[in-house]
């Protein structure tokens, strides 16, 4: 069952964070490398990925973080959470709106490999044949 | 989802380009949070005029360029710049103008120029019941908590989209079923220690960490606790944990007895002692190092707090720099005796902004002192300082030394 919180469509690899992750304070905006010291996937970027969070966390400032990323073309290409969240859904709309771009918010399920790449759209996440 | 049909008139661009954007959002997240209907709403509270980046004015600007303002009495959070003291401000001349360019944008929107994150310490604040729409985790969880007003957790571009409108979801905390107690926090201490300012955000603290986005109730407080106190028990949690709103039996407004609290839900118990509270304290920061400055004040010090802190630093000086946040309402209220108290401290006065997310710092010998959980919190990761927490005396008291004093007798 696919819940599209933010309409759209992202194509690229999977990153799936096990802990929720905080953009504000979280993550640099200008690379999308994430900062926070105390996360597991400290150092690594969100530019590019199809992300998966259980759900989301932390600052109400996190919406623009998010959008200030999408806008620096440093984001995520779409979003998959496990459960809705209104700030990563309000800075999404917003940046998409602003800046054109169509990232996706879904609560789906993840495919089974979680290795390969996804395709992500209204239909859910589904493994695609890695470039 | 119902709309009403001016809802439906400023969705579909009857009230301009600017209010259908807005509507757009307050609609997106009504669907998010399951909302069936929005809801009049009497104020909003914004806390987007921090700039984070060009996206916070790009928005702004969309909103301004199509012709809208808010339509509710509406504060602005703190922002970037301390626009009374503005030499303490380190950062480049190209943030400062942009961080300046936010502002003055959400001024344009017809926002009142409040700067900080202490709404409720304005002279106007909202009473029971008052559906309102606030940006700024420790003004969340203050108004549901304290005030009895009702708002959901407003992030960035939501609460100014709100205020726009007037409307806001009508889901969550803005519901009487949204606002039942869903844990309760049994505090097992000696009662003596409530007198003690320390225990509230090391409790708060506590609270964020164990009880994520619920709704605790907290039994073993009593009518001593004052609104300072709770102020920080709210931060603390709401920085540690994603706290919206708690309750404490014979305290806080609808919380009379735990039966109304729970609204007669069983809910699980949770117990906190002492030595949960000092393996806090020692969380925040220990540091018996070198200090190198202390900042007070975070949320923004209250005028009761300002007396107080004048009253403790009398025929003292501080050996190291000392800054106290606050608003320019606040600060604009407080006596002339005070502000000779802590002139002749040593007192840095930072209104408008913060400490934590500007850089007024500069270069640290050592480490920084704090009150406040929250600060401590989010300084490491902001400025690499390292922190030492302890209560507003004993800030004073290492300050005045030069060195990191606390108290070893605390909760023992």
């Amino acid at each position: 069952m696919t819940k599209v919180l933010v309409d759209g469509t992202a194509s690229g690899p999977l990153m799936v964070l096990s802990e929720p992750l905080s953009f504000w304070g979280g993550v640099d905006p200008a690379t999308g490398t994430i900062i926070d010291r105390s996360h597991p996937a400290v150092g690594v970027s969100v530019a590019g990925m199809v992300l998966y969070m259980p759900y989301g966390r932390g600052s109400s400032s996190s919406a623009s973080v998010i959008a200030e990323t999408i806008r620096n073309g440093a984001g995520p290409l779409g979003f998959i959470l496990g459960e809705p969240d209104e700030i990563v859904v309000t800075g999404v709309f917003v940046a998409n709106a602003l800046y054109g771009t169509r990232v996706p918010v879904m609560v789906t399920d993840l495919p089974d490999d979680t290795d390969k790449p996804v395709f992500l759209d209204a239909s859910g996440a589904r493994s695609v044949a890695a470039e | 989802m119902l709309l009403s049909a001016e809802d439906r008139n400023m969705f579909d661009g009857g009230r301009g380009d600017g209010v259908a954007f807005a509507m757009g959002l307050v609609v997106k997240l009504a669907e998010v949070s399951g909302a069936s209907t929005l809801v009049d709403i009497s104020g909003a509270h914004i806390d987007g005029c921090l700039y984070h980046g060009e996206s916070g004015i790009d928005y702004v600007e969309h909103l301004v360029n199509g012709g809208a303002r808010v339509a509710v009495p509406t504060t602005l959070n703190v922002s970037s710049l301390d626009l009374l003291h503005p030499d303490l401000y380190r950062g480049t001349n190209e943030t400062a103008a942009a961080a300046k360019q936010l502002m003055d944008l959400h001024v344009a929107l017809g926002c009142e120029p409040t700067w900080t994150c202490a709404p409720y310490q304005l002279p106007v604040r909202p009473g029971r019941g008052e559906q309102v729409a606030w940006g700024e985790s420790n003004a969340i969880v203050f108004a549901n908590s304290v005030l009895g007003a009702r708002t959901n957790r407003y992030g960035d571009f939501a609460d100014l989209a709100c205020a726009i409108t007037g409307r806001a979801p009508f889901s969550g905390l803005h519901t009487d079923a949204g606002r039942a107690a869903t844990v309760v926090v049994a505090l097992d201490i000696d009662t003596k220690w409530l007198d003690h300012e320390l225990i509230f955000p090391l409790l708060g603290h506590w609270i964020g960490l164990k009880c994520g986005n619920g709704i605790p109730v907290i039994v073993g407080l009593d009518e001593r606790v004052g609104e300072d106190n709770l102020k920080a028990l709210g931060a603390a949690a709401a920085s540690s944990g994603a706290t919206a709103m708690f309750h404490a039996v014979g305290v806080t407004p609808e919380a009379a007895t735990l039966d109304d609290a729970t609204r007669g839900r069983e809910v699980p118990v949770l117990r906190v002692t002492g030595s949960d509270l000092i393996a806090i304290r020692e969380s925040l920061g220990f540091a018996r190092a070198r200090l190198g400055a202390v900042s007070v004040g975070t949320p923004h010090m209250s005028i009761a707090e300002m007396t107080r802190l004048a009253e403790m630093v009398l025929g003292t000086e501080t050996a190291v720099p000392f800054y106290v946040n606050t608003s320019r309402s606040v600060y604009g209220d407080v006596s002339p005796e005070v502000r000779r108290a802590l002139d002749g401290f040593g007192v840095t006065v930072v209104t408008d902004t913060c400490t934590y997310i500007t850089p007024i710092l500069g270069e640290v010998d050592g480490a920084v002192m704090t009150n406040s959980a929250k600060w401590a919190y989010y300084a490491p990761g902001n400025l690499g300082v390292e922190v030492a927490f302890g209560s507003l005396a004993e800030c004073v008291g290492s300050a005045a030394a030069g060195r990191v004093e606390l108290d070893d007798h605390f909760l023992s």
